[in-house]
C-alpha cells in the first residue's frame, strides 16, 4: 500500500553498507512485506502464476533462439531439428508452445477476476489500463510467434492477419507492403517476426514492473471489495510473505501440474495438424483457424479497444459483484458467451448450430448457423461493456457492503447505513 | 530458517513438525530446480545431427605425391599429406632429443602406408589453421604465433605445446580413410 512505511533493519555490516549505496535489498524486504488484505482467495494467484508464465516463455524462448534459424529455406526444418536432434529440444519446444496456451488460459481468468471482483475501478485504473496494454502485447507476441515455425497454419495465419491490416482504407495498401517488407509475406516478414517476437517479450516485462508498481501504489483490492481504512490496516492484512507467497505457490504447484499434463501426455491437443506442413504460399489450408486462445477475438477483430475504457463504464461504486447480484448473472452470461465466441472462431461460419437442419435466411446467412451465432455473441460482448455496466450501475440495488474485511467472517454491526451502497467510500 | 528451530521462549530446542516442512519442501523446490535446469543446459551441447557427423570417409586418390588436401571434419580442417621419400626420410632421422614433444614418425602414420599422414589441422598452440610447406622445417607454419611443425607435423620451434594432432581412422580400401 501506499503508506506502507518501510521495516526493514539491515542486520548485517555488508547490508548496512549496501542499504545506503544500492537499497535493493531494503527493496526486496518491502516487497515481501507488503500489507496484503488477509482475505485474497485462489482467484488472485493468477498474477503470481503469470509471472512464472512470462518467466518459462522468456527462457525457452532465448533457448529455441539458439537453435531457430529465421529463413523461409530452413525455418521448418531447423523447428523440426529442434524436435529431433537438439538435446531435449521436444522438451523445450513443447513446454513453449503450451506455455503460449497457459499463458492465455491464465490471463483469462486473471482478467474475469478483476472484472467479477471490480478490480479496474478507482483508484486502480491504471492497473487495468496497463494490463490491457500487458494484454495487448501478449496478443501480438503470440501470433508472431505462431509464425516461425512456417508451417501451413503459420504462413496463412500471417496472411490472414497482415490482411485485415491492409484493409484499412487509403493507406492500408501501403502499410501492408510495409509490414510485410514486400508484395507478399516472405523472408523479409519472417526475419522481422522473428525480431519482434524476441523482443516484444522484454516490452511486456516492463509493462509487468509498471503493473505491479501501480498495484503497489493502489494497493490491492479483495472480494469485498473495499478500500482498507486506515485503523483496519493491521487487522485486515498479513504481510505477503510468508501467507501469499505460500498460496500463490501451492496454486503455481497444481497449475504447473496441468501445464506439465499437457507438455507429456498431449502436446499437440491446442495446436493444428496442418501446422506440420510446411508453409506453401500456393495453397491455403481448406479450414484456417487462429490458435484457441485468440478464436473468441478471431470472430470480432478490434473488441480489446472496450477494454481499455472499461474503468469509466462501469457506473456502479461497488466493486465486488459479490454484492451486486444483477450484475453478477450478466457477469455468468459473459463468461459463457465468451466460450461461445470461442466456439464460433473455430468453426465455419455456415455450418449449423444445431441438428442439420435449415430454418430461415436472415439477411445473409440462415439463423441456425455459425455466423448468427457468432453475431449474436458479438452483440452480447459490445453490449455488456456499453450498455449493461453503465445501465445495471445505476439502477441496480447492491447488498449492504461490509465496513472491514474480518466483518462478513466474524459478524458485528450489520453492513452499512441505509443509502450507502451509493458511497460505499470515498473515491482515491 | 533459523527462527524455526527456536521455541516459543526464545530457547534453541529439538527440531519440530515445521521445521521438517521446511526442509522437506526446500529440497522439493530444490530438486525441482536442478531437473528444470538440467534440459536447459543440456541443449547447448551437440545434438543429434551435429554428432552424426562425427565420420568422414576420404578419397586418397585425390592427394598427388608432394600435396597436401584439406577437408573438414567435426568442423575443423584435417590435412591429408603424400610425403615426398625426401620428406619422409627427414622425419624418420630426427633425433627424438630434437624434439619438444617426442614421438617417432612411425607412430602418426599407418605401417606399410607411411607416404599418408592425416593430421587435425589446428595449431596445438591457439588453433590457427598453420599454412602448409613453409616454416624451417619443411611441414607446416603457423600464421599466428609462429610455430613451426616438421613433416611428421612435430612441433620443432615456437609456442605450441604439443605435435599436430593424428586423429583416429582406418583404411576401409586402399585408396579411401575413415576418419573419426
Amino acid at each position: 500500500m501506499s503508506e506502507h512505511q518501510s521495516t526493514y533493519v539491515p542486520r548485517t555490516a555488508f547490508e548496512r553498507w549496501m542499504d545506503t549505496r544500492l537499497p535493493i535489498i531494503r527493496f526486496g524486504a518491502d516487497y515481501m512485506s507488503l500489507p496484503t488484505p488477509k482475505n485474497l482467495n485462489y482467484w488472485y494467484t493468477f498474477g503470481a502464476i503469470l509471472t512464472i508464465c512470462l518467466m518459462v516463455q522468456i527462457i525457452t524462448g532465448v533457448v529455441l533462439a539458439m537453435h531457430y534459424v529465421p529463413n523461409t529455406e530452413m525455418a521448418f526444418a531447423s523447428v523440426e531439428r529442434i524436435m529431433r536432434d537438439v538435446n531435449g529440444g521436444w522438451l523445450i519446444r513443447y513446454v513453449h508452445s503450451n506455455g503460449a496456451s497457459m499463458f492465455f488460459i491464465a490471463v483469462y481468468i486473471h482478467m474475469l477476476r478483476g472484472l467479477y471482483y471490480g478490480s479496474y475501478k478507482a483508484p486502480r485504473e491504471m492497473i487495468w489500463i496497463v494490463g490491457c496494454v500487458i494484454f495487448f502485447l501478449l496478443i501480438a507476441t503470440a501470433f508472431l510467434g505462431y509464425v516461425l515455425p512456417w508451417g501451413q497454419m503459420s504462413f496463412h495465419g500471417a496472411v490472414v492477419i497482415t490482411n485485415l491490416i491492409g484493409s484499412i482504407p487509403v493507406i492500408g495498401g501501403s502499410i501492408l507492403t510495409w509490414l510485410q517488407g514486400g508484395p507478399a509475406i516472405d523472408n523479409a516478414t519472417l526475419n522481422r517476426f522473428f525480431s519482434l517476437h524476441y523482443l516484444l517479450p522484454f516490452v511486456i516485462f516492463g509493462c509487468v514492473v509498471l503493473h505491479v508498481w501501480a498495484l503497489h501504489t493502489a494497493g490491492q483490492n479483495n472480494p469485498v471489495g473495499i478500500l482498507i481504512p486506515k485503523d483496519r490496516v493491521a487487522k485486515d492484512t498479513v504481510p505477503f510473505h510468508p501467507y501469499y507467497t505460500v498460496k500463490d505457490g501451492f496454486a503455481l504447484i497444481l497449475f504447473l501440474i496441468m501445464f506439465a499434463a499437457f507438455v507429456f501426455f498431449m502436446p499437440n491437443a491446442l495446436g493444428h495438424a496442418d501446422n506440420s506442413i510446411p508453409a506453401n504460399p500456393l495453397v491455403t489450408p481448406a479450414h484456417i483457424v487462429p490458435e484457441w486462445y485468440l478464436l473468441p477475438f478471431y470472430a470480432m477483430f478490434g473488441s480489446i479497444a472496450v477494454l481499455f475504457i472499461l474503468p469509466w463504464l462501469d457506473t456502479s461504486r461497488v466493486r465486488s459483484m459479490r454484492y451486486r447480484p444483477t450484475m453478477r448473472v450478466f457477469f455468468y452470461i459473459f463468461v459463457v458467451n465468451a466460450f461461445v465466441l470461442g466456439l464460433c472462431g473455430a468453426m465455419l461460419p455456415d455450418a449449423p448450430v444445431i441438428g442439420e437442419f435449415k430454418t430461415f435466411m436472415l439477411i445473409d446467412g440462415d439463423l441456425n448457423s455459425y455466423l448468427w451465432l457468432g453475431r449474436l455473441a458479438t452483440l452480447y460482448y459490445f453490449a455488456f461493456f456499453l450498455v449493461i455496466l453503465p445501465m445495471v450501475g445505476l439502477r441496480e440495488t447492491p447488498l449492504p457492503i461490509p465496513q472491514s474485511i474480518s466483518e462478513p467472517v466474524l459478524g458485528g454491526p450489520a453492513a452499512m447505513p441505509a443509502g450507502a451502497p451509493a458511497q460505499p467510500e470515498t473515491r482515491g | 530458517m533459523t527462527e524455526s528451530v527456536v521455541n516459543s521462549d526464545g530457547q534453541g530446542g529439538d527440531a519440530t513438525r515445521r521445521d521438517f516442512i521446511h526442509i522437506a519442501a526446500g529440497a522439493a523446490a530444490a530438486g525441482a530446480g536442478v531437473t528444470i535446469a538440467w534440459p536447459l543446459i543440456n541443449q547447448m551441447n551437440p545434438a543429434a545431427d551435429t554428432l552424426a557427423l562425427s565420420v568422414i570417409d576420404f578419397d586418397l586418390s585425390k592427394v598427388q605425391e608432394g600435396q597436401q588436401v584439406v577437408t573438414k571434419w567435426q568442423g575443423k580442417p584435417v590435412f591429408v599429406r603424400y610425403r615426398t621419400p625426401a620428406e619422409i626420410e627427414a622425419a624418420r632421422e630426427t633425433p627424438m632429443s630434437a624434439l619438444k614433444d617426442p614421438q617417432a614418425d612411425a607412430d602418426r602414420v599407418k605401417e606399410g602406408r607411411e607416404q599418408y599422414l592425416v593430421l587435425v589441422g589446428s595449431c596445438t598452440h591457439l588453433g590457427c589453421v598453420p599454412t602448409f610447406g613453409t616454416g624451417d622445417y619443411g611441414g607446416w607454419f603457423c600464421p599466428c604465433h609462429g610455430s613451426h611443425y616438421d613433416t611428421s607435423g612435430r612441433i620443432r620451434k615456437g609456442p605450441a605445446p604439443t605435435n599436430l594432432v593424428v586423429p583416429n581412422y582406418e583404411y576401409v580400401s586402399d585408396t579411401a580413410v575413415r576418419i573419426g
